[in-house]
């Protein structure tokens, strides 16, 4: 195996574990407040998180290039005042990557705190406990399921991503060029035995990560259902 | 200084959107400390509201609630003591047992600081021990209100407060359980607040009964005193009934 073929995907396992487990943090909190609190703009961040999922992966990544561009004011504050320059970065496609991903972590969270029962909750409180040790102790154990199907649509979705890493970071190796990248970089260059490489690993990393899903999932209604 | 008798002072109003319109609840009593007292009316009538606002659960729109002289919520000077501070011990109609732990995962869960002796004494008194290690969803209606109970005492709660505990089981198992929540209190010697619309259950577990209609309390006394009337009414009613369906028969 040729070492940008191993570097390509190491780049791709690091940004979709990074993206995954930085909206696993961001994800869990987001989700509690958005399942159980009510305030006047929430219809406006439940809409914007779920933006990713029906914008084209284009749009988002041409505004997110544009935030990065240093000739603009955000990013002329990320290289003036903390050096860091996100266009054409890994670090750039990893922010990318965690605002377009992120409808994949908050839905399943949110449902999965919507199919708890209240009195759960009210049963926790009246025990004498927090919401911080009734999240820790009742909450997160019960919503085990959806945090499975978050984290792994997550990380399958990230691996997939293709349109807004080629616009956000282009194609340097070793730095964005992810397996989708590297295919579509393939082909153009008419080396199918390589694209095939890319496309069968990626393949049979969504299956391998859906069928654990799906097994998963099925396991716990026929459980639930005896 | 004459200290204040121990009791919990309610004098609440909140608005109440049901089948017939909004209404508007208001609850003015004071109730002794070591009382079991049965809250009865039609269903929509506030019970399990009222229980909701002595926890904490629900916000009153306004007045006070008060526990040995403590306020737990005050609409004028804005006082509004979160349920975790009340010190009660509150069974769901659900049960609400959490199905992440076992039966006596649960119980533990009750207790502020985890003491085993207690758990064991708990799980004997309640008949818990060969179910110990079960998950909450494997278990009847009556285990599961058992482990309920069990949990609500955990904690030591100043009151406990239990909505509609029998209203799901056979007679057999009302039967038992009413001889629990009656165990319950004995061990407790704490105020017990209980939701029903059974009469039956009134007569064989309260001290006292607190009548709601139309929003307000329209008897509080002995269940002796309270459904004198109503029960004649109530068996009135099913003679009428009788003798209409005999004749349509029969007839």
């Amino acid at each position: 195996m040729d070492s940008d073929f191993v570097q390509t995907l190491w780049l791709t396992g690091k940004l979709a574990t990074l993206t995954t487990i930085i909206l696993l943090l961001l994800g869990l909190p987001l989700a509690y407040i958005l399942a159980y609190k009510h305030f006047r703009l929430k219809p406006i961040v439940e809409s914007l998180i779920s933006m990713p999922m029906v914008l084209p992966p284009t749009v988002l990544g041409f505004y997110v290039l544009i935030a990065y561009s240093p000739q603009n004011a955000f990013g002329k504050f990320l290289e003036s005042t903390l050096h860091v320059r996100l266009a054409f970065s890994f670090e750039g496609i990893l922010v990318a990557s965690i605002i377009f991903s992120m409808p994949f972590m908050i839905q399943p969270l949110v449902n999965g705190f919507e199919l708890i029962p209240k009195s759960y909750r009210e049963a926790a409180y009246t025990l004498g406990k927090s919401p911080f040790t009734t999240f820790l102790k009742v909450l997160m154990p019960n919503i085990r399921p959806s945090i499975l199907t978050a984290v792994a649509m997550t990380f399958a979705h990230c691996i997939g991503e293709f349109g807004l890493v080629i616009m956000v970071g282009g194609n340097m190796p070793g730095e964005t060029r992810v397996a989708s990248v590297a295919i579509y970089d393939a082909v153009q260059q008419m080396d199918y035995a390589t694209a095939n490489r890319y496309s069968l690993i990626l393949f049979l990393i969504s299956l391998a990560i859906l069928s654990l899903i799906y097994g998963f999932n099925g396991k716990k209604k026929r459980d639930v259902r005896n | 200084m004459v200290r204040k008798k121990e009791m919990l002072e309610i004098d609440v109003k909140r608005k109440m959107l049901t089948s017939e319109g909004v209404h508007t609840l208001h609850i003015k009593e004071n109730i002794d400390a070591h009382e079991l007292l049965c809250v009865f009316g039609r269903s929509g009538a506030g019970k399990t509201t009222l229980l909701r606002m002595i926890a904490g659960l629900t916000q009153p729109q306004e007045g006070y609630i008060a526990f040995n002289g403590t306020t737990w919520f005050d609409s004028k000077n804005k006082i509004n003591v979160p349920p975790q501070k009340r010190n009660i011990g509150y069974m769901f109609q659900n049960y609400a047992l959490f199905p992440n732990m076992n039966v006596e995962k649960n119980i533990i869960f009750g207790q502020k600081e985890e003491n085993q002796d207690e758990i064991e004494n708990l799980l004997t008194i309640f008949d818990l021990q060969t179910l110990r290690k079960q998950n909450p969803n494997k278990l009847s209606g009556g285990q599961k209100q058992r482990v309920a109970l069990a949990r609500a005492l955990a904690s030591h709660p100043s009151i406990l407060l239990l909505d509609e505990p029998l209203s799901a089981l056979d007679m057999e198992m009302r039967m038992s359980l009413q001889r629990e929540i009656n165990k319950a209190h004995e061990i407790s010697n704490v105020l017990t607040i209980l939701v029903t619309h059974d009469v039956d259950e009134v007569f064989a577990l309260a001290h006292k009964v607190l009548l709601i209609e139309n929003g307000k309390i329209a008897k509080c006394g002995t269940p002796g005193d309270v459904f004198s009337e109503e029960t004649w009414a109530r068996a009135s009613r099913l003679l009428h009934e009788i003798s209409i369906l005999s004749d349509s028969l029969y007839g």
